[in-house]
């Protein structure tokens, strides 16, 4: 939709056919020298995500010609296990950072966040596509996943079925909103405008499908409503899935960060490294805000919902220990880490912010889902090694990714196209 | 606003507006527009408990055939093999046998919960699951308020499998296995507004032998399959706090609100993203 006028554009000033050749041929010869690795490839990172990424094959393997029963514990009473509850569920809200900061930047101007502007986006896209991938993995007939969206089997009426677009058509906004980055990677002065102009149209693009689909996980659970503990069924599941992932994703943004500035020393730029306590502390404070209105809404959903008479039981200590501990806490450390700029005591506050989130939605899509089931569902160790497994994949992407192309800094300064594969200082790869 | 702005604005309005119009045409399925649906209607004050229906079940739709005899002191459920059970609950109206299958929801949950269409209600009543559509993301499952979708997890090509009214029975005019084999007449098979009369008519002609109820007639928005029990129904294992409202109305409100996102999103966006320009875009600045 959005291409249309850049389209347009490009027909009038063109490049001819031979220069697109021999541009192509240049970029093959610049990806070739891209794809070797840097640094040291016998790290104990490496040696243990690959060996969670071999025997994640393996299992794979077995699960696509043995049926799901042959590694996971799902079963006719817990249809959805820990690939749906925490890769695809969880693995969302945790990537909503992108368009949460995208409005920031993008549409509000906040020009203090733009420095993590582009790691962030990163980020979301790679949530998506190995997260929200993982959902392959879980479908019982992956094979007919193209239904919905091109055959002739439209489900309307099915909250799946908005999910699934706005996965696809989500994924595609983020990779535009990231295309300028590959093109100053790749040596495309031209090109990186043309995509740069697609930005904000993408962003408010992104931002709507954000919107609809962080709610839309939630309103999943709708009709589940005779099945789900009530301490976590309310008809406002969707809103409160919705609120979440703002500060989900921002508690992932510094989380994320944290680790990015100490693996990626040498790729942080300048600009980058003074205003980062000013970043942290900023997003720290949008973080008690939101989680503050968040808390808010689910007092009146307890109190709407009567939910006060569930609260001697053991459900009731489980659900006060997300609320109290690990909503209700962590507003508090994000406050003080602000105010007293404590970046030690933001970084506590969004890790534990992460853990409600994940309890949280494990919670609504596989805890308190059919409590009162005989036989709760736990996991598989293969389930588990394979969701270690889609993380370890994403995160050697997301390294590559970030060793090459200019996310941490601002476009390396006017190298010449040419020469730009070698004058990319080749970092420590870990 | 210069000109390629004002393109780039129209373009995300319409692609909105497109993409919330598709969404907008979903009004949940009407139920049997071109005709009654039919319904079977189980008095569990006749069944005796020989399981026929089970052993008719099976060989009407090639499933393994069900073990001869069953310890009935265990509540069974249906399976992927088995789609229908026979269960004995001991009572204060003595023993009641009720058996247990697919309700054929009048406005099912798995079928507005399916986003291929594999799971259809057909007209006649029947709900069936249509292979060639399924995707295996068991969302049917997770949101039938009766948990009757059964999935099969040690298939590399699995199948969701449940009763289906013995809907290619019904193409033919005849009726299901299980009412052609029942030797005590427990079942009955007809549309549904003459099983709801016949139900309230024997109740209104026997009224010490049953409770006022037919479960099925207002359950989930009824379901063409209804119960008779001399016993309140949840002393035979039926869930009673399911309400009436009919499931796919529990998301209508959400799938109603995804149109006005779509469409007020992107112009307030817009609108604050002008509203806050507060210096000329640098494109040097990305």
């Amino acid at each position: 939709m959005e291409r249309d006028p850049v389209a347009a554009e490009s027909r009038r000033t063109a490049p001819s056919p031979s220069i697109v050749l021999r541009e192509l041929g240049r970029f093959v010869r610049f990806m070739l020298g891209e794809m070797r690795p840097r640094g040291r490839l016998l790290t104990p990172f490496n040696v243990l995500t690959g060996a969670i990424v071999l025997v994640t094959i393996g299992l794979l393997v077995i699960r696509f010609t043995h049926g799901l029963g042959s590694i996971t514990n799902l079963s006719q009473d817990s249809p959805w296990g820990l690939w749906i509850g925490f890769d695809v569920i969880t693995g969302v809200a945790f990537a909503g950072g992108a368009y949460v900061l995208s409005f920031i930047v993008y549409v509000l101007g906040q020009e203090r966040y733009r420095p993590i502007a582009r790691v962030t986006i990163l980020n979301g896209f790679l949530a998506y596509v190995f997260y929200a991938g993982a959902l392959l993995l879980d479908l019982g007939r992956p094979w007919k996943v193209v239904n919905p969206i091109i055959g002739n089997s439209f489900g309307v009426s099915s909250v799946m079925f908005l999910v699934a677009w706005h996965f696809l058509l989500y994924m595609i906004a983020e990779f535009v909103e990231f295309s300028p980055t590959i093109a100053e990677w790749a040596g495309w002065p031209r090109l990186r405008r043309r995509l740069h102009a697609l930005t904000l149209g993408a962003v408010v693009f992104g931002i709507t499908l954000s919107i609809l689909h962080q709610s839309g996980l939630g309103a999943l659970f709708l009709m589940a409503r005779d099945k789900i503990h009530p301490l976590w069924y309310s008809q406002f599941i969707p809103i409160l899935f919705f609120v979440s992932s703002i500060f989900a994703g921002l508690s992932m943004v510094i989380f994320e960060g944290t680790i990015t500035h100490k693996v990626f020393h040498e790729r942080v730029g300048d600009r980058l490294e003074q205003t980062y306590p000013d970043i942290l502390t900023g997003l720290a404070r949008i973080c008690a805000a939101t989680m503050f209105v968040y808390l808010f809404l689910q007092l009146l959903v307890f109190v709407h919902g009567q939910r006060w008479t569930y609260m001697r039981t053991g459900w009731g200590a489980w659900y006060l220990l997300e609320m109290a501990g690990l909503v209700a806490l962590p507003i508090a450390l994000f406050l003080h880490g602000h105010v007293r700029r404590n970046l030690a005591v933001i970084r506590a506050a969004a890790i534990l912010t992460l853990a409600g989130i994940v309890l949280n939605r494990l919670n609504v899509s596989v805890i308190a889902y059919k409590w009162y089931a005989p036989v709760p569902y736990v996991p598989s160790w293969q389930e588990v090694v394979v969701t270690l497994g889609v993380i370890s994949a994403e995160i050697w992407v997301f390294r590559w990714i970030v060793n090459r192309m200019p996310v941490l800094d601002r476009a390396l300064p006017s190298p010449a196209p040419r020469a730009r594969g070698r004058a990319v200082p080749a970092p420590a790869t870990r | 606003m210069d000109r390629r702005s004002a393109v780039r604005t129209l373009c995300v309005a319409t692609g909105s507006a497109l993409v919330g119009r598709k969404l907008n045409a979903q009004e949940a399925d009407a139920p049997a527009a071109a005709g009654e649906p039919m319904a079977i209607l189980v008095d569990t004050t006749v069944c005796g408990g020989c399981r026929e229906c089970e052993f008719a079940c099976a060989a009407a739709n090639g499933l393994p055939e069900p073990p001869e005899e069953v310890d009935f002191q265990e509540t069974r459920t249906t399976s992927e093999s088995q789609w229908t059970v026979v269960n004995r609950y001991q009572t204060d109206a003595g023993e009641v046998f009720v058996r247990r299958q697919c309700m054929h929801c009048l406005r099912p949950a798995c079928a507005s919960a399916c986003l291929t269409r594999a799971m259809y209600k057909t007209p006649e009543g029947p709900v069936v699951w249509r292979e060639d559509k399924c995707m295996g993301c068991r969302f049917c499952m997770i949101s039938c308020p009766f948990d009757v979708p059964k999935f099969e997890y040690d298939s590399a090509n699995p199948r969701i499998l449940k009763c289906r009214m013995c809907w290619e029975r019904l193409e033919q005019g005849e009726v299901p296995a299980c009412v052609a084999n029942c030797p005590y007449e427990a079942v009955t098979f007809g549309p549904r507004s003459e099983m709801i009369e016949l139900a309230w008519k024997r109740i209104y002609e026997n009224p010490d032998a049953y409770v006022h109820h037919v479960y099925g007639e207002h359950e989930a928005g009824g379901t063409s399959w209804l119960y008779l029990a001399a016993v309140p129904f949840e002393e035979l294992g039926f869930r009673t706090d399911l309400g009436t409202t009919p499931y796919p109305d529990l998301t209508r409100e959400f799938l109603y609100a995804v149109p006005f996102v779509l469409t007020m999103v992107p112009p307030f966006l817009l609108a604050l993203n002008r509203a806050s320009a507060n210096r000329e875009p640098d494109e040097s600045e990305e």
